[in-house]
């Protein structure tokens, strides 16, 4: 069953065009990534999956969650789903919680929905911190934020967004503010929660390993627009688009032997506020030829897998 | 907590200490003795040595300073030069109408202020916005004391519609209340300007911060956020102004008091400074500045409630 | 547009944009000083020649503010009164600016130990309540313009002087002040060359801002008797003039006030537009 369903999704800031034209879906109990470099869009994307663009974008398109277009419908309405049918781990969860409230108080507050009493709310909280490893969720429940370390805070977050059992659950990056081990720990979390966890789950993130690691689909983004779509196997194995190809080469985990330094993709995303009318990675890409001036096709290589542009061939 | 508040506490008791020694120091740096200061050039021997035993000014300057500390502890401030009545029992008598007249103030510009300030939010980059920053710096500047009088001659002596002079009669509530109306509209006035803006920057940045994203993404109604997620943030600073402000109410209350003619440790203390009677403008000063301290000391306590990562900051 | 490469060649040379309030503050005090400045040139009257014949008279042609209880001429005295106003707030803005500068630069580049003596020092002086303080100094030395100067530096020093400190600090672990180190620049050049060049545009901005407080102490003191001294012409003494006559002649307080606000809202405008055209993240407290 479909539970998100993106159509042509265009969001602007000003003059600034973060995203241009994305579209994606996910399914119940299914985990997709979306892959890109750092300002290509992504958080502008996962702001827009859960209803809550920011107040001066300028969005237009359908995101389609059970059905509903929270693009179309008014705020009030879309409220009403935040926190309860889509929920969110955020990119930065030192800033994310408020930090003069605790963790138990915020908690509490975040299942309002529920109609049922504070106790049981609280009570709630803490299975569900007991099921992300959190040790002795009673205390954490009293504490504030800055009295957490950077792993028991990302696990709080998890803890919170899954509190209400919510239909999509989209994580901004939720490993990226961690270190190594850490990072480690929350994937093998994210890996178990999958199991009982019957919502559809967007992964955004601009490392490669942890799409290896945790989903099912792939989404790479590249200046706003999606580029290339497939199952993690024909990614990882079978890259098509020039963009998706030089993101592997610079993945470490693909890289044999020791190098002197981590190769990077030279050049740099194009102006947002003026994209080139063809394809947005001519300026970088080695395939680059005088027919990458007019916009490429989207290419279907199998049902689950496309790239957009001229080189791919199905 | 417990920790935190033991630390700001001492450190206010430290900070009385070096006053009132510095205060006791002042006295003897000057040239010639506060008692013919005091007396004047036309003071007869006899009244001045008389002067000089009563305030013990003839005992050696340790002794003079231990005796200041010792009595100032048990809360005996000295006598006044002139009617001879203890220090304290002057300070003790007028000190209710400037406490009323300070809370009365602050907390009518607190209302307003808290009010505009948000408003100005709402509205925030509109000529609403603009022209309620333009009303709050023009508050800001206006001395008091030229507000007072001008209410002085508009309120009270052109339309007649509030007293001109004093507190108000000792009982009656309703002359009370009408006393302390014109001299808290002067006070509060510049308080509603620092408030306004005050409130304006410091709920804008909180507004803007990621944890009221958050609350947003879990889809909390906007009141709820306001009042529980980012004015409890947004009120830390002003708090902490508030409490720097008492201080600076003090020294409008000093002006404005002498205006209306209002019994009040202002006119306490200006009197005495014109007739140089030491000993009240030394027990005042002490009196107020404790009272300061406490204030102080207080709001950092609240704050230290209110913010979290305040009192660990002390802690470690 | 401006880049990053001109904007340090460029950047002492540019006026400040001030915005219009500004500009506005900008204008009054431009106002006010020339009327300090040539007070004697436009003042109709001798602000001290007395005719009682002619005590408390409505505002006319030949006095355009009337006159006070003593038959001087309210509006030369209000014009010499922004000599008096100008002079004590500029003057010991002044020279509280310049000792607090040298204080602050000394406790944030000299010794450890000089620098936690005077912070002691800067933190108990502004922990006292500042009308009490200034009050008590003025029963010691008794009222007059030096004691007034003295009072408002001696209030305004620790301010000024944590506030140099504090820039010197940030500066002294900045990264060009770091390598000048290391090429061999002694601590004078140092101090001269480049802490000073850098903490003197927020110390300018405080000044403007405090000016006006100070114009209102001043005349606030005047008015209680214990500031200038009568007769000589201060927007304190006339409004305290107007205030015993306030029943005969409100005009006399009426026309007091008004220099007194727009100088002050003149100053303070000033003040906040220099702020947020040169460093809108200051933060100034009240007094
Ligand atoms: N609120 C905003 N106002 C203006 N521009 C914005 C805003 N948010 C994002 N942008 C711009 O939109 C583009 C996409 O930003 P976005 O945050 O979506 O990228 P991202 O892929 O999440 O990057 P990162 O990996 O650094 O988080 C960037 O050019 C960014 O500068
Ligand atoms: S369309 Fe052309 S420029 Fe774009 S990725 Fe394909 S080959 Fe490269
Ligand atoms: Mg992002």
């Amino acid at each position: 069953m479909t539970v998100l369903n993106v159509t042509d999704l265009r969001i602007s800031y000003g003059p600034v065009q973060a995203l241009r034209g994305a579209s994606l879906t996910a399914a119940a109990g299914e985990v997709v990534g979306i892959v890109g470099e750092s300002g290509c869009g992504k958080s502008t994307l996962a702001s827009a999956l859960i209803g809550l663009p920011a107040p001066e974008a300028r969005v237009s398109g359908r995101v389609e969650v059970e059905g509903r277009d929270l693009v179309a419908l008014p705020e009030t309405a879309r409220r009403a789903i935040r926190g309860d049918r889509v929920a969110m781990v955020f990119q930065d969860p030192m800033t994310a919680f408020n930090p003069v409230l605790t963790l138990g108080e915020q908690l509490v507050d975040f299942q309002h929905r529920l109609p049922a009493p504070k106790a049981e709310k609280r009570a709630r909280a803490a299975a569900m911190l007991a099921r992300v490893g959190l040790p002795d969720p009673q205390l954490a429940l009293r504490r504030y934020m800055h009295e957490l370390s950077g792993g028991m805070r990302q696990r709080a977050a998890i803890a919170a967004a899954l509190l209400m059992r919510p239909a999509l659950l989209v994580a901004d990056e939720p490993t990226t503010a961690l270190d190594v081990t850490m990072e480690a720990q929350i994937i093998h979390l994210l890996r178990e929660l999958r199991q009982d966890h019957h919502g559809a789950i967007v992964i955004v993130t601009h490392h490669l390993g942890v799409v290896g690691e945790l989903c099912d689909r792939v989404y790479v983004m590249y200046a706003g627009e999606v580029v290339e779509e497939g199952t993690t196997d024909e990614i990882h194995h079978d890259p098509r688009h020039p963009y998706t190809r030089a993101l592997i080469a610079c993945d470490p985990a693909h890289i044999a032997g020791r190098v002197e330094r981590l190769p990077t993709i030279p050049g740099r995303l194009p102006d947002l506020t003026a994209p080139p009318p063809g394809c947005a990675f001519a300026a970088r890409c080695p395939q680059a030829g005088p027919d990458c001036a007019v916009p490429p096709p989207r290419v279907r290589v199998s049902p689950t897998h496309a790239a957009l542009c001229h080189r791919v061939r199905p | 907590m417990l920790t935190y508040a033991v630390k700001r506490i001492g450190l206010a008791v430290v900070i009385l200490f070096t006053v009132m020694l510095a205060m006791y120091a002042m006295v003897f740096l000057v040239p010639g003795d506060p008692a013919s200061l005091a007396l004047g050039p036309r003071a007869t021997p006899a009244l001045k040595a008389e002067l000089i035993a009563r305030m013990g000014l003839d005992q050696p300057v340790q002794v003079q300073v231990w005796n200041f500390f010792a009595n100032a502890l048990q809360g005996n401030l000295g006598y006044d030069v002139w009617s001879k009545k203890p220090v304290l029992d002057q300070i003790l008598e007028v000190f209710p109408n400037t406490l009323i007249l300070g809370v009365v103030a602050l907390g009518w510009a607190l209302v307003l202020g808290v009010a505009l300030g948000c408003l100005a939010v709402v509205w925030r980059g509109t000529l609403v916005d603009t022209a309620l920053g333009i009303l709050s710096v023009s508050m800001i500047a206006v001395p008091s004391f030229v507000i007072a009088l001008y209410s002085l001659l508009v309120f009270a002596v052109w339309l007649n519609w509030l007293p001109a002079v004093g507190a108000g009669t000792p009982g009656d509530w309703g002359s009370q209340a009408r006393a302390v109306i014109l001299p808290a509209f002067a006070i509060g006035i510049t308080w509603v300007g620092y408030l306004a803006r005050l409130v304006r920057a410091s709920m804008l940045e909180v507004m803007g911060a990621n944890h009221i994203r958050t609350a947003r993404a879990f889809g909390l109604s906007e009141a709820r956020i306001v009042t529980r997620y980012a004015l409890r943030l947004a009120i830390i600073p002003t708090v902490a102004i508030l409490a720097v402000g008492f201080g600076a109410i003090l020294s409008s209350a000093v002006f404005v008091e002498t205006v209306f003619s209002r019994p009040g440790i202002g006119t306490l203390i200006t009197s005495a400074v014109a007739k140089r009677n030491y000993p009240v403008v030394m027990g005042t000063t002490l009196f107020m500045t404790a009272f300061y301290l406490f204030v102080v000391t207080a709001a950092d306590l609240i704050i230290a409630r209110l913010d979290p990562r305040v009192r660990d900051v002390f802690r470690g | 547009m401006s880049s990053a490469a001109d904007a340090p060649l460029r950047r002492p040379m540019r006026l400040p944009r001030l915005g219009p309030m500004g500009s506005t503050g900008a204008v009054l005090v431009a106002a006010f000083l020339l009327m300090a400045l040539f007070a004697p040139w436009i003042s109709p009257y001798d602000p001290l020649k007395l005719d009682v014949m002619n005590k408390l008279q409505d505002p006319s042609l030949a006095h355009w503010a009337g006159t006070d209880q003593l038959g001087r001429d309210t509006l030369s005295r209000l014009i010499w009164g922004a000599r008096t106003a100008l002079g004590i707030a500029l003057t010991s803005t002044g020279i509280a600016g310049a000792i607090g500068l040298v204080l602050g630069l000394i406790a944030g580049y000299g010794p450890r130990w000089l620098d936690g003596l005077l912070v002691l020092v800067f933190d108990s002086l502004s922990s006292l309540p500042m009308i009490m303080f200034a009050l008590a100094v003025i029963t010691v030395l008794g009222p007059g313009t030096a004691t007034l100067i003295l009072v408002i530096v001696l209030v305004s020093i620790p301010g000024y002087a944590r506030l140099i400190r504090a820039q010197t600090l940030t500066l002294k672990a900045a990264d060009f002040i770091q390598a000048e180190r290391t090429m061999g620049a002694g601590p004078a050049r140092i101090l001269l060359r480049h802490l000073l060049p850098n903490v003197v545009g927020p110390l300018v901005i405080v000044l403007s801002m405090d000016v006006p407080v100070v114009i209102m102490l001043e005349a606030g003191l005047s008015y209680l008797n214990l500031g200038v001294k009568p007769p000589t012409p201060s927007w304190g003494n006339i409004l305290y003039d107007g205030y015993t006559s306030l029943r005969q002649q409100p005009v006399l307080v009426a026309a007091a006030g008004v220099p007194l606000v727009l100088s002050t809202i003149g100053f303070t405008f000033l003040g906040e537009g220099l702020r947020d055209a040169l460093d809108p993240r200051l933060k100034v407290r009240p007094r």
